[in-house]
């Protein structure tokens, strides 16, 4: 079971490799709605500090739904999914690898660069470490909530807007723990609390997203 | 030995076919016949699993698959319409890939034989994008090549997009498993030369036009 | 039908024979449900007293309460009918699930209409990120991402299947983001305001909230049925029955 987890991981990391236009591009795409932001509001600093935590996070919503579109529509296209599904391994295990592939390209790029985009917004130092942390364990809900949005709405016409509809309503309560944790640390509070939550959604999803994204995906392949 | 009973299929509102039955033993070949639409793809999905019939059922071993279907997919190769190839994988990279998620991963040795066998052995280090569709369908053909352990092979128009090397070379293999006591699952247009000892026949034409009939 | 209590249930879980009963039912709870709003309407505007602080326009939860009580409950029945509908294959529960989302997104849309009514005279403001009515928008939002995906999907069969595996990722996120938003508006605004109105209710007031509720519930089951027998009758449409039973009504 490790071995096809390992296999699945290893192949969808050399495709993304083999692509990486396409991980910087959610990337950019990352950087530059962050960057609109201060264009739209004004530059005033202290406004933009209050704000970063939630436009920050919004922007990682919005970057890891796009993704979303590569995670099974490439593979349901050129019949290699249907290939997973009769692999012989359990599904979940094979969405597991897939999930965790799609947070390495896609979770993990924003994870790393935010503390950057945080200084543009004037966060001070522990801000910004939470706000990397707070986005280390959040992210990796985003993927495998989205694993499920991305398996139901597999080869359904307008597929694109449907996972932003099904998907961001569920995202709402990473968004308010992940920026909310921010705002705590500014407002001396301590993060703790915020980052735990976080923390038992990411548990929660873990043992939960990956079934019912495999359901879903025997479901779309009938 | 794999057993159908009764299957019916529906696809929207119109049904396929109905009250489809047959026993498939060791060394025997079915052959899917019907005209464009008849069901013939949906009853090889339905064999493998992919898609749940709307009544009857599939046993394998004399046990439903639906309720072992890890099991049976480790008994199982099937070679759909699509190639399963992904374009930025090497010819080599996608066979690997295949035989390692189906439980059985294989030396490059063996696998550039199974390619060989196919006359696409030079093509090995070639990103799938660069390959022509008939080169592409005996890359996808090459996974027979590299696992004869898998009882049971349900094909989709193998034939399809091959040149009549290929389709020799096709035949000999089917013919091979055969031989060893597997099974052959497949749908084709064209006549097909294979000696076996049993080449059984289901017409999904026929059983359409009973279920109109009635 | 049968002797057996437990051969009926099997019964009536085919739509053939579900469809004239739901035939049957729906006036009934129709007539309840126009009866139970009247009297709960006539409480709330000519019985319960003024309310010291807000005046009249108090009167308006009469109405967003209960829509909001409905609304949610509306989605765990729709959770409980698809999962039933996933786990037994049963056409005929998942066809309730489609029939109940859009009274559960109705009752959604009056709880927020009713909220912003009520807004504008209490709070000065048609809009107020007020812990219940954000989560009423959320939940909206799961009705509608519900709805777009069974409309999405032309196979009845998958999407029936997916938008149960929906339903059930959301019956198990609605607590979560309901205590999420909760604990963000306190955070935010601390507890200013607050829905619920006066700190005792009067026993005419809840009286009337309690029947009105009932009302809308009635009311709920009269739509689900009437629009029940719409599904059955269109996704049964090419079987003899239904050829009978539309040609018996021309």
């Amino acid at each position: 079971m490790i071995r096809a987890l390992g296999w699945v991981l290893r192949r969808d990391l050399l495709l993304a490799f083999r692509r990486r236009g396409d991980v910087v591009n959610a990337l950019v795409f990352f950087v530059i709605v962050v960057s609109l932001f201060p264009l739209g509001v004004g530059p005033e600093a202290s406004q933009l500090r209050n704000m970063a935590p939630g436009v920050l996070w919004v922007a990682a919503l919005l970057a890891c739904m796009l993704s979303l579109a590569r995670l099974y529509a490439p593979d349901h296209q050129d019949g290699t999914l249907e290939q997973m599904l009769l692999a012989g391994e359990p599904l979940v295990v094979l969405v597991m690898g897939k999930v965790i592939s799609h947070w390495l390209m896609s979770g993990l790029p924003l994870v790393l660069i935010a503390p950057l985009l945080g200084l543009q917004f004037d966060l001070p130092g522990d801000a910004l470490a939470v706000l990397c942390v707070s986005l280390l364990i959040g992210t990796p809900v985003l993927s495998l909530i989205g694993a499920v949005g991305a398996a139901l709405t597999l080869g359904v016409r307008g597929s694109g807007v449907l996972v932003a509809l099904l998907v961001l309503p569920l995202y709402v309560p990473v968004l308010i723990f992940g920026a909310g944790s921010v705002g705590a640390v500014a407002s001396g509070t301590g993060a703790e609390a915020h980052l735990m939550l976080l923390g038992g959604f990411l548990a929660l999803s873990l043992v939960l997203a990956p079934w019912a994204s495999a359901a879903a995906l025997r479901i779309a392949m009938e | 030995m794999l057993e159908a009973r009764q299957l019916e299929c529906t696809r929207g509102d119109r049904c396929l076919f109905t009250d489809l039955s047959f026993k498939l033993g060791r060394g025997q070949m079915l052959r899917v016949a019907g005209a464009n639409g008849s069901g013939k793809t949906s009853l090889l999905r339905i064999m493998c699993g992919l898609v749940s019939p709307s009544a009857g059922e599939l046993r394998w071993q004399g046990r439903p698959i639906r309720d072992e279907r890890e099991e049976y997919s480790r008994n199982l190769v099937f070679i759909g319409h699509l190639n399963a190839l992904k374009d930025d994988l090497t010819a080599l990279e996608n066979l690997q890939c295949a035989a390692a998620l189906s439980g059985k991963p294989a030396d490059v040795g063996r696998m550039l034989a199974a390619l060989e066998r196919f006359g696409v052995a030079h093509c090995a280090e070639l990103p799938a994008k660069v390959l022509s569709q008939g080169q592409r369908r005996r890359v996808a053909l090459a996974r027979l090549a590299l696992a004869p352990a898998a009882p049971l092979w349900i094909l989709d128009e193998p034939f399809s997009a091959l040149d009549v090397g290929a389709v020799v070379e096709l035949e000999l293999l089917l013919a091979a498993h055969l031989a060893s006591d597997g099974m052959v699952v497949l749908t084709t247009h064209q006549e097909v030369q294979v000696v076996a000892h049993a080449i059984l026949r289901v017409d999904l034409d026929l059983h359409t036009a009973a279920l109109r009939a009635a | 039908m049968s002797k057996s209590g437990r051969f009926s249930w099997f019964y009536f879980s085919s739509p053939q024979s579900f469809y004239p009963l739901a035939g049957t039912l729906q006036p009934w709870f129709a007539a309840l449900a126009v009866i139970l709003c009247a009297v709960g309407l006539y409480i709330s505007f000519f019985v319960a007293p003024t309310d010291a602080q807000q005046g009249e326009s108090y009167r308006i939860i009469f109405i967003h309460v209960p829509a909001a009580w409905m609304s949610m409950f509306l989605y765990l029945v729709m959770g409980f009918w698809s999962g039933v509908g996933l786990v037994f294959n049963t056409r005929l529960s998942s066809m309730v699930a489609t029939a109940l989302a859009p009274t559960g997104a109705l009752f959604t849309f009056i709880a927020l209409w009713t909220g912003a009514l009520w807004g504008k005279p209490t709070w000065g403001t048609w809009w107020v990120w007020d812990a219940r009515l954000t989560s009423e928008l959320i939940l909206l939002f799961l009705y509608i991402g519900f709805m777009a995906l069974q409309a999405a999907i032309d196979d009845q069969r998958r999407a029936d299947k997916a938008g149960a595996v929906l339903a059930l990722v959301g019956v198990i996120n609605v607590p979560i983001i309901y205590f999420s938003v909760k604990w963000w508006s306190t955070l935010h605004q601390g507890a200013s305001v607050s829905m619920t109105g006066a700190p005792t209710m009067a026993k005419t007031m809840l009286l009337g909230m309690l029947i009105m509720a009932l009302g809308f519930w009635m009311y709920s089951i009269a739509a689900t049925l009437a629009r029940v027998r719409c599904v059955i009758l269109e996704r049964e449409r090419h079987t003899d029955w239904v050829a009978a039973e539309i040609g018996a009504q021309t």
